[in-house]
C-alpha cells in the first residue's frame, strides 16, 4: 500500500497537461517513475476507478481522473459503488464509508 | 480603508457544472439570483480587490508540502485547471493583487504564520465564486487556502484567529477589500455519496454562524464533523475565517438542500461589519 505515490501521481496528472500526454502516449514509462504497488499501476492503467477508490483515493483527486478518462457524472459514482462491491470498503486514506453508496439525488434518480 | 464587505457561498462544481441536469429548476435560479445579489452588495461597497477564502482541492497542495494557510500574492492566476466542459467555466486570466497581498500577508504575519505563494492554479473552489461574483474578471483577486482537505488539518479555533489577522490587516490598509468565505456545509463531495446533505446539521451550523456565537461555532471538532457532516464538512473553516474577520451577525440570505445534484447544501450570506 502506497496510497501517498499514487495520489501525488494522479495530483501531478491531475494539474500537468505534460503528464496527461505521458499517460495517453507512453504509461508504462510515466509510471515506472513512481514506487506503485502492482494492485495500483494495474488500476491507474486501466483507469479502475473502483479500485481507486477503495484503495484510498481522495474523490477530489479522483473526480478529476474520471473526468479526464471521459467518464461521465452518474457513471463515476457507479463505479465507485462496484468498487465497494468487488473489493470491500476504503482501506486507507480520509474516508471510511459512510453510507451504502445509494443513490441520493433524485436527479440521479432519474436518470 | 477597510474591509467593505464579508460574506459565504458554495463553491461545489456541479453548481456550474451540473446546471442543466437540476430537476428543481426554480430553486436553482433563485441560487443563482442571491449570488447576484451578492455580486451586487461587493459592487455597491466599491472594493478595490476581493480575498477569496477557500478550501483548495488538491490543485495546488499537496501533502508533500501542506500549508494550513496560505496567502496569494502572484501577478496574476490561470483557471479553472478542471476541464471547462466539466465545470461550464472557460479558461481565463485573472488579476492579482500583489502588492496589496504582500501587505496584507506581513500584518496577518503578526499573530499568525502564514505561506504565501506567487503560484496558484485556480480550482472550482475559487472559480465557481469568481463566475458568479466577478463574471468579466476585473475585480484583482487575493486567494486565501485553509487546508480543509489533507489532514492533520488547523483547528476550527485557529480559523477564527486566522479571520481576526484578516480582518486587522484589512483595516490597515488604504485600499477597500472585500472578503467572503466559500466552502460547503455538511457534504460528502466526490464519493458514492455525493447528492447527500444534512439539512438539520446544516441549519444548526448556519444559526451558530448568523449569531455570531463563537463558542458554539468553535464547539465542533473533526470526530463528530466527519460523523454528521462528512469530510466536506471540515469547509467550515472557511465560513468561521470569514465570520471572525467580520466580528457580526450574519444575514443568511439564502440555502437550501433541494438541489442535491450540487452536492451540497447551497449558501450564500453576509455578515455584518463589527
Amino acid at each position: 500500500m502506497s496510497l501517498y505515490n499514487l495520489q501525488k501521481f494522479l495530483y501531478e496528472l491531475n494539474r500537468d497537461e505534460s503528464i496527461q500526454n505521458q499517460y495517453n502516449e507512453n504509461i508504462d514509462a510515466l509510471l515506472s517513475k513512481y514506487t506503485l504497488t502492482k494492485e495500483e499501476s494495474e488500476a491507474l492503467r486501466e483507469g479502475d476507478i473502483g479500485l481507486l477508490y477503495v484503495l484510498g483515493v481522495n474523490g477530489q483527486i479522483l473526480m478529476h481522473f474520471a473526468a479526464f478518462l471521459g467518464i461521465e457524472w452518474f457513471d463515476y459514482l457507479d463505479k465507485m459503488r462496484e468498487g465497494i462491491k468487488n473489493h470491500g470498503v476504503v482501506r486507507d486514506g480520509v474516508y471510511t464509508m459512510t453510507g451504502g453508496g445509494k443513490s441520493f439525488t433524485t436527479e440521479e434518480k432519474g436518470r | 480603508m477597510s474591509l467593505v464587505y464579508s460574506g459565504v457561498l458554495s463553491h461545489a462544481p456541479g453548481i456550474t457544472g451540473r446546471a442543466e441536469m437540476v430537476d428543481n429548476i426554480e430553486k436553482r435560479d433563485e441560487f443563482y439570483a442571491a449570488l447576484e445579489q451578492q455580486r451586487q452588495d461587493i459592487n455597491d461597497a466599491k472594493a478595490e480587490a476581493i480575498i477569496v477564502i477557500a478550501a483548495e482541492h488538491f490543485a495546488n497542495f499537496f501533502m508533500n508540502n501542506m500549508p494550513a494557510y496560505c496567502v496569494g500574492i502572484g501577478e496574476t492566476y490561470e483557471g479553472p485547471i478542471e476541464d471547462p466542459e466539466w465545470l461550464a467555466i472557460e479558461k481565463t486570466t485573472i488579476p492579482g493583487a500583489p502588492d496589496l497581498g504582500k501587505r496584507l500577508t506581513r500584518i496577518i504575519m503578526e499573530t499568525v504564520d502564514v505561506a504565501y505563494s506567487e503560484e496558484w492554479k485556480f480550482d472550482h473552489g475559487i472559480m465557481v465564486p469568481l463566475h458568479f461574483l466577478t463574471p468579466d474578471y476585473d475585480l484583482p483577486v487575493i486567494p486565501v487556502n485553509i487546508n480543509c482537505q489533507g489532514p492533520p488539518l488547523s483547528p476550527l479555533h485557529r480559523a477564527w484567529i486566522f479571520g481576526e489577522a484578516l480582518r486587522r490587516a484589512c483595516d490597515q490598509v488604504p485600499e477597500r477589500v472585500a472578503l467572503v468565505g466559500t466552502g460547503g456545509i455538511s457534504h460528502w463531495p466526490a464519493t458514492p455519496d455525493s447528492g447527500k446533505i444534512n439539512e438539520a446539521w446544516d441549519r444548526e451550523f448556519l444559526d451558530r454562524l448568523m449569531s455570531h456565537d463563537k463558542n458554539a461555532l468553535l464547539g465542533y471538532n473533526d470526530e463528530n464533523i466527519y460523523r454528521d457532516a462528512g469530510q466536506g464538512g471540515f469547509e467550515i473553516r472557511t465560513f468561521i475565517t470569514a465570520a471572525a474577520a467580520a466580528g457580526g451577525k450574519g444575514d443568511l440570505q439564502f440555502y437550501t438542500a433541494e438541489l442535491p445534484i450540487f452536492a451540497v447544501g447551497c449558501t450564500v450570506a453576509s455578515f455584518s461589519l463589527n
